[in-house]
């Protein structure tokens, strides 16, 4: 079975899916983004899915679970990339992956996670100030 | 007119395969970038009700025209349990395989025509048609 490579990138892994995924293969994705979350302590999960020219719902289904995996193990996902007419597609067949963060692509999805993580840090930033 | 492309659908794999197939055709016929995706996540959608809930089958993939246009049907059989009640089948969100219950009305969304021919205890058959705008 093919398995799609999980890279970490400072705090943030990057999957890029480049493969017609088999069910088993997405549902393998979701284990080792999980266990790769724990064994990294990454913050933030970038999810390019510029190659996929379908997403239907049970890789829309992976995506919103891996979405919530991660923020149950701190870290928040984006998913970047979505051709325009995947979006268009997905939206008819009835799913608006709610709760999932998106991007148009990998650079502007690392922009989201970094201003998201700063957000939080903020107010301590703060009030360590005099 | 070309003849049918037949696949089993048995596995994982041959759902896959059967996107592929429904691709390569829908680029032949000349279905606009938007419908090839719709069609292609149509079938992957019934392929994979083909085999999760209809023990497996076969996908056959068939170039139409009606005279003014070109199209694609694709059929979808099965020798399962069939579907006790249809109507709740085709509800958006019913599920009784732990998915989110889009399968079968998303794809009737996805395509021009869609027929489905189900009986408790032989199986079940949709007919789905695609034609160029």
């Amino acid at each position: 079975m093919e398995r799609v490579p999980v890279l970490k990138i400072g705090d943030i892994l990057l999957v890029s899916i480049q493969i017609d995924m088999e069910d088993q293969v997405a549902l393998q994705l979701q284990e080792d983004l999980a266990d790769r979350i724990v064994s990294t302590g990454c913050h933030g999960v970038i999810i390019d899915i510029s190659a996929l020219d379908i997403v239907d719902s049970f890789v829309g289904r992976t995506l919103a679970t891996i979405a919530s995996v991660s923020r149950v193990l701190d870290a928040e996902t984006v998913v970047v990339g979505m051709r325009p007419a995947v979006a268009i597609t997905l939206v008819e067949l009835g799913l608006s992956l709610p709760g999932i963060k998106t991007a148009l692509n990998v650079e502007l999805g690392m922009a989201l996670l970094e201003r998201d993580r700063g957000a939080d840090f903020e107010p301590l930033v703060e009030s360590e100030e005099p | 007119m070309s003849p049918p492309e037949r696949l089993a659908v048995t596995s994982d794999q041959d759902v896959v395969r059967v996107r592929q197939l429904v691709r390569t055709v829908a680029v032949a016929v000349k279905l606009s970038l938007v419908d090839q995706t719709k069609l292609v996540t149509a079938a992957s959608e019934l392929a994979r009700n083909t085999l999760v809930y209809g023990g497996g089958g076969s996908v056959e993939v068939t170039r139409v025209e009606d005279g003014r246009r070109d199209g694609i049907r694709i059929v979808f059989a099965d020798e399962g349990p069939g579907i006790v009640d249809l109507d709740l089948a085709l509800t958006d969100g019913y599920t009784t395989g732990g998915g989110l219950g889009l399968g079968l009305s998303g794809a009737r969304r996805l395509v021009d025509e869609f027929d489905i021919d189900t009986r408790v205890g032989q199986g079940t058959t949709i007919t789905v048609t695609k034609w160029c705008r």
